[in-house]
């Protein structure tokens, strides 16, 4: 017997999830088979539309604006514009209040951890209160123990950047935590369980330390901004406390990896597939699949389960792999290859053509993907689907540069979006 | 063949570059250094320590493995103590995107730790030895389980286990059963099914042979429900505590014993089913990646879950369809040993089929007791610590009942709540077999 299904999507990251998702409003029975943990864990949890042309004019203030002019190929050009747009009202749908920016088609601008700004389509409600385009000044924290965010210098950057108000950065050390490599889960579980901490005044609660901590040091701002370490599970609740203790706004910045507002987001999306009924198993790769007689359709793949191989089938697939970091592309010293349907990666035939010795040029490796018609459907060597119904979503496509663009998950959601939106469709069709 | 092409191998196809370094007669000599060099410092695997999440003092898993394992190789280091805070529960190891063996690299830490650097008269190698060596006492203990129950429920004797042993106090011992499961299985007269086609060999492993054998007969009943022939094998501990207290040699022993006798078993036309997820988990991946005797691979390769086996090999869903328990709903935990496995799903999966039953996910918390973990008195705040977020989403899910695959989740799941705990297996007997019979 094999695991049966409508719809079977291989990968979990932001494509993977969300062509489940897509296909499960379809009335398809979907099942999501995913392997290790996906970028969300690294990402900053941002959803990023497109912050600089290809050609790297930007930032951009409307996104949409630049998406008519992608070249062909893109993997908006793919699917469209307006898929672009309905993808990004289901992302709303599904992220409720946890994420804002939906009021406007302008990418908003998010101050980062190095004391930069980003162009952003979405960003998480923790981030709210902190946009570059707010007038009023800010207090940026950054705590001892947690060098990756030196809040002085973050500040002066901001300022350096022409962001329309003053910043200031201070830097204290966190209630509670002691060692000088903890890890950001354990500031967000010390805050999320409120544990109890010792400080010179006596014994008190997580937050209420951080809270004392900072009022002390405040002069006036309207609004602070910590590392985004603010609790995981009750990271609202946490925030509504400490901006109640120190009496004004708080918001979070966005930190490099691994991220907290990137494992809430994988957290919102995982709720939402349970909640969709989508079955999800994780923990074990996909390695081959097998046609019926038929050379383009696929049958059934197989799953890997240490040692033992486990047919599951469905009537459509969505592959969502990721790209060389998340393995669904990978490389060898003489290709470049997709590894569980061997589907076509176009690349140059000598490995010294994959890229360019300015490290900060366009580099042809970060483009390097599957090739997919308007359907999703990966192309071969002649340009005709590999399999009738398998489609590819996310950084397993080739055809663009996330860094370079700042369009990774925005990619990712649209492409997700329409995989699994066709797919749900034509499954029993 | 090699066994250490097992560790970075993460069977997913175009790794073949990986070339083993050299072929190790003994855990405590592997060359992992190919895994180590792997790890590009993502902190993933970091960021899913549930130790790491509560204790201060523990550095995670990507200081114990990848970055102890280089230290360890530049000059004379010796191995941090800290390695004995890690609780096996191997998470790091789904969660690195960068096949870096780590449950291993701990494992094998662990073991050179305990080995090179821990007094055998301390008293924390004492009880570890102990606890790890459950097996050894139950016998005694089923052989007179009355008076058993009653000495370890004694306050004096809990107060002595704290001070003289270091076990907590604050926990309750399991109950050993007044019939163990094997005792049970020779009265019945063994296997009621004979089949030359269909055969499983039932690992049970100690906890429901010794303490739930409820878990066992239900097992039992449901596989002889679709027509299985059963054999009860020769066995010993899965090793799993072990592992976890660095007692490879003892793990060692244990498994050559469960490799010798499943193999049999497997060449007799079974394949293994085990209905304990730390069980499955041992004899799966971790023999393979520990040791090398002729089966492992052959062992590992053919054990399964007990749930998985059916849905696999049978049309368990459709069989549960139309089925029906009396209003029950459940708070349902999935063990890490269970994600590990690719098994997380699988439990709500089969629970919606079946009509008056609702089992909801607690979400994905690790439950912190982690075998003989949180029996220690030093770690038992940190067990607790971890356990809080499955607590509070027991205690918010509409269920009196909780519902899980793993032995000691399902003691921390009653300690941290009050609530009563059963296993998968004996939900799938009420549904398929009728209320239980004795
Ligand atoms: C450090 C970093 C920072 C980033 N920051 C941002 C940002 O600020 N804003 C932004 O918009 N984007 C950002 N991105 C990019 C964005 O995160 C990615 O482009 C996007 O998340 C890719 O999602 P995905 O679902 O396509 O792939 P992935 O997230 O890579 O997921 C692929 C999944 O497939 C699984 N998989 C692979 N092989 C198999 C198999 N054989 N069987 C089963 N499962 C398999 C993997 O285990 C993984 O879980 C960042 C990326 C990185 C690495
Ligand atoms: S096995 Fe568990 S406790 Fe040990 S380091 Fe890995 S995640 Fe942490
Ligand atoms: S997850 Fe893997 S690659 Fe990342 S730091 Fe941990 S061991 Fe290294």
């Amino acid at each position: 017997m094999a695991i049966e299904d409508d719809v079977l999507v291989i990968g979990g990251g932001i494509a993977g999830a969300t062509a489940a998702l897509a296909a499960a409003e379809r009335d398809a029975r979907v099942r999501l088979v995913t392997y290790k943990q996906s970028t969300l864990r690294h990402a900053s949890g941002l959803i990023d539309i497109l912050g600089y042309t290809p050609a790297g004019d930007g930032p951009l203030i409307d996104p949409f604006d630049a998406l008519e002019d992608l070249p062909e190929g893109h993997p908006y050009e793919r699917v469209g514009a307006e898929t672009v747009r309905d993808a990004l009202s289901f992302f709303d749908d599904v992220a409720g209040d946890a994420y804002a920016g939906e009021h406007t088609d302008a990418n908003a601008l998010v101050p980062t951890h190095g004391g930069t700004v980003k162009p952003t389509a979405r960003y998480p409600a923790s981030t709210a209160a902190g946009l570059a385009s707010d007038p009023r000044d800010a207090l940026l924290v950054g705590f001892e123990t947690l060098p990756d965010f030196e809040a002085p210098l973050a500040a002066a950057h901001l300022e350096a950047a022409g962001a329309p108000f003053e910043t200031r950065g201070v830097t204290l050390s966190f209630p509670g935590i002691v060692r000088d490599d903890a890890k950001v889960t354990r500031y967000a579980h010390l805050l999320d369980q409120d544990e109890t901490v010792e400080t010179a005044a006596g014994t008190t609660t997580a937050r209420e330390a951080l809270a004392e901590r900072v009022r002390s040091q405040l002069d006036d701002e309207p609004r602070v901004g910590f590392p985004a370490v603010l609790g995981d599970e009750r990271a609202d609740e946490v925030r509504a406390d400490l901006a109640d203790a120190i009496g004004v706004d708080v918001f979070e910045v966005p930190m490099g990896p691994p991220s907290l507002p990137g494992m809430r987001l994988e957290d919102l999306l995982y709720d939402a597939l349970e909640a969709a009924g989508v079955a999800v198993t994780s923990g074990v790769p996909v390695i081959d699949y097998e046609t019926n007689g038929d050379a383009d359709r696929i049958d059934r793949v197989v799953v890997d389960r240490h040692g033992a191989e486990i047919p599951h089938r469905a009537d459509q697939y969505v592959l969502a792999t990721g790209g060389l970091v998340g393995k669904g592309v990978r490389s060898e010293r003489d290709r470049v290859f997709e590894p569980i349907f061997d589907c076509h990666v176009s690349h140059a035939e000598d490995r010294y053509d994959w890229f360019v010795d300015d490290v900060f040029g366009d580099q042809p490796y970060a483009r390097f993907g599957l090739a997919p018609d308007r359907e999703l459907r990966p192309l071969d060597a002649t340009d005709d689907p590999e399999f009738a119904n398998l489609r590819a979503a996310g950084a397993v496509l080739g055809g663009y540069d996330f860094a370079a663009e700042k369009s990774g998950a925005g990619v990712s959601l649209a492409t997700g979006y329409a995989a699994g939106r066709r797919a749900g469709e034509e499954c029993g069709d | 063949m090699s066994d250490a092409e097992q560790p970075t191998d993460d069977h997913v196809p175009g790794d073949d570059e990986f070339e083993p370094i050299q072929v190790f007669p003994q855990a405590e000599d592997m060359d992992l250094r190919p895994g180590a060099d792997n790890c590009y410092k993502c902190s993933t695997c970091d960021t899913n320590c549930p130790v790491a999440e509560v204790d201060d003092e523990f550095p995670g898993p990507k200081f114990q493995g990848p970055e102890q394992w280089r230290l360890k190789r530049q000059d004379d280091h010796d191995i941090d103590d800290s390695v004995m805070k890690c609780s096996n529960c191997m998470r790091c190891d789904s969660a690195c995107p960068s096949e870096v063996p780590l449950s291993q690299m701990h494992n094998t830490a662990r073991g050179e730790y305990v080995d090179e650097q821990m007094s055998t008269i301390s008293r924390e190698y004492l009880r570890n030895r102990m606890l790890a060596n459950y097996r050894k006492l139950a016998p005694l203990a089923a052989t007179f389980p009355r008076t058993a129950n009653f000495v370890m429920g004694l306050s004096a004797t809990k107060w002595m286990g704290e001070k003289l042993l270091g076990i907590t106090s604050e926990r309750e011992f399991p109950d050993f059963a007044t019939e163990t499961f094997r005792e049970w299985w020779t009265k019945r007269g063994g296997a009621q099914v004979e089949s030359e086609e269909k055969r499983i060999a039932y690992f049970h492993g100690c906890y429901s042979n010794y303490n739930t054998p409820e878990v066992a007969k239900a097992l039992v009943r449901v596989y002889e429900h679709f027509g299985y022939e059963i054999m009860v094998p020769e066995q010993s501990c899965s090793g799993t505590p072990m592992f976890a207290n660095g007692m490879l040699d003892d793990a060692r022993r244990a498994a050559e014993t469960n490799v010798r006798e499943l193999g049999a078993a497997i060449a007799d036309g079974a394949d293994i089913v085990a209905s304990c997820s730390s069980c499955s988990m041992s004899l799966r991946q971790e023999y393979p990646e520990l040791f090398d005797f002729a089966g492992t691979e052959t062992v590992a390769e053919n054990t399964w879950d007990a749930v998985e086996f059916l849905r696999v090999h049978e049309d368990l869903e459709g069989a549960l369809e139309g089925t029906s328990v009396e209003d029950s709903n459940f708070a349902y935990h999935a063990p890490c040993h269970s994600r590990n496995q690719g098994l997380d799903g699988q439990t709500i999966e089969i629970m919606d089929r079946i009509d008056g039953v609702e089992a909801e996910d607690v979400g994905d918390s690790c439950s912190g007791i982690s075998g003989t973990y949180g029996w220690k008195a030093e770690k038992y705040e940190t067990s607790m610590k971890i356990g809080e977020e499955m607590f509070d989403h027991m205690e918010d899910a509409d269920a009196e009942t909780g519902l899980t695959e793993c032995p000691t989740c399902s003691m921390q799941m009653e300690h941290g709540t009050g609530y009563e705990i059963t296993h998968t297996l004996e939900v799938l007997e009420d549904a398929l077999v009728g209320a239980r019979s004795e």
